[in-house]
């Protein structure tokens, strides 16, 4: 039977903002994964470890954040802090004998191009790869 | 203050996997001071359980709450807000916290989710020291405030030791030695005359190991 995995995005509004060209349609126009769920944050910096882990708590197979360059965050730290977050995570998940693979953290410039859409692919085939989360009960 | 850090996630899943529900306690005292055990990483602590038991393929219910402090009875009688709505706690307390639920709830099965580690300080965002051994007889007076009970590998009294190398200790040699920063702020107080004198044998009756320590303050006693 074939696995459609439940991808959580968090991304900063800065990196993300193809979300919204073409009213919203552009993402999809360029072959953005269905498999992933946006969530635009002001800054990934905001985005607190509990508000991670309720992703996978919620079903996700994968969950992933988009930021700034870590040079070039428009919060000056905030996607340094989101990348430190999901190394926690990582651990975390490792602890309970999970893949970490199954939660990673992208840098990219705002703007509209085609690494974001690229990221989500690359997600989206990573946790078909791994499969299903170990935490659907 | 009291420094601890969570325990590894597979301990706390044993402790907790007969359990079908559990409270998670919080202490906003040291240990939300440290980042270890209050508020936040009780709520991370608790969705940690959660899923750790959903790979297990078990299902618990997970709820959270604080106290100001685990080591006072007062604060400890709260507790009772949570009457009936859980098999066991899961204290993100100091071990002292623990005792104290374990001392005054005969009923309650409670399990720790921190190692206590060290009495120490921030050294700066997100890295704590150990800076005292509670050792119960202070000679910071002598040693110009810094500790060589706690902060010597050796806990040497009449230090440095043979291994001290260009300031740092032979055990690890990021730590810098502490009787060399010793003879230096002695130093620069023009008391390194204090370094000649001898300690002696020293008992360490009042550093627990003549059993568990206790303190009575008449003048506050109630009885």
């Amino acid at each position: 039977m074939s696995f459609e995995p439940k991808i959580t995005l968090f991304s900063c509004h800065y990196a993300s903002q193809q979300s919204c060209a073409e009213e919203g349609k552009e993402l999809q126009q360029l072959g953005f994964p269905a498999t992933i769920r946006l969530v635009r944050v002001p800054c990934t910096g905001k985005v607190q470890l509990t508000t991670l882990l309720q992703a996978f708590e919620d079903g996700a197979d994968g969950v992933y954040m988009v930021g700034c360059p870590v040079d070039g965050c428009h919060n000056v730290k905030g996607s340094v802090r989101a990348a430190k977050r999901v190394a926690a995570v990582k651990k975390a998940l490792e602890e309970l004998d999970v893949e970490s693979g199954r939660i990673e953290m992208v840098h990219l410039p705002r703007g509209l191009h085609p690494e974001f859409v690229a990221a989500g692919v690359a997600m989206d085939k990573k946790i078909r790869t791994l499969g299903p989360s170990p935490f659907q009960s | 203050m009291i420094v601890a850090e969570r325990k590894p996630m597979a301990e706390i899943i044993e402790m907790v996997k007969d359990c079908s529900k559990v409270l998670v306690l919080a202490c906003r005292g040291c240990v939300t001071v440290c980042s270890a055990g209050g508020e936040r990483e009780a709520a991370v602590l608790a969705s940690l359980i959660r899923l750790g038991m959903k790979k297990q393929g078990k299902t618990i219910e997970v709820i959270e709450g604080s106290l100001v402090r685990q080591c006072d009875k007062e604060y400890i009688d709260a507790i009772d807000q949570w009457n009936g709505s859980y098999d066991a706690i899961v204290s993100t307390a100091c071990g002292v916290g623990v005792n104290f639920i374990a001392n005054l709830r005969k009923e309650t099965m409670v399990y720790p989710a921190l190692n206590t580690t060290f009495f120490g300080g921030s050294a700066e965002q997100g890295i704590w020291t150990e800076q005292c051994a509670g050792c119960g007889d202070c000679v910071l007076h002598l040693t110009g405030g810094l500790c060589p009970v706690a902060r010597c590998a050796k806990s040497l009294m009449n230090g440095p030791c043979g291994g001290s190398v260009a300031g740092k200790c032979e055990i690890n040699k990021e730590t810098g030695c502490i009787w060399q920063s010793i003879h230096d702020r002695l130093g620069s107080f023009d008391r390194l005359s204090q370094m000649e004198t001898i300690a002696p044998i020293r008992d360490w009756s009042s550093s627990g190991h003549g059993g568990p320590r206790k303190i009575v303050r008449k003048d506050l006693t109630i009885a």
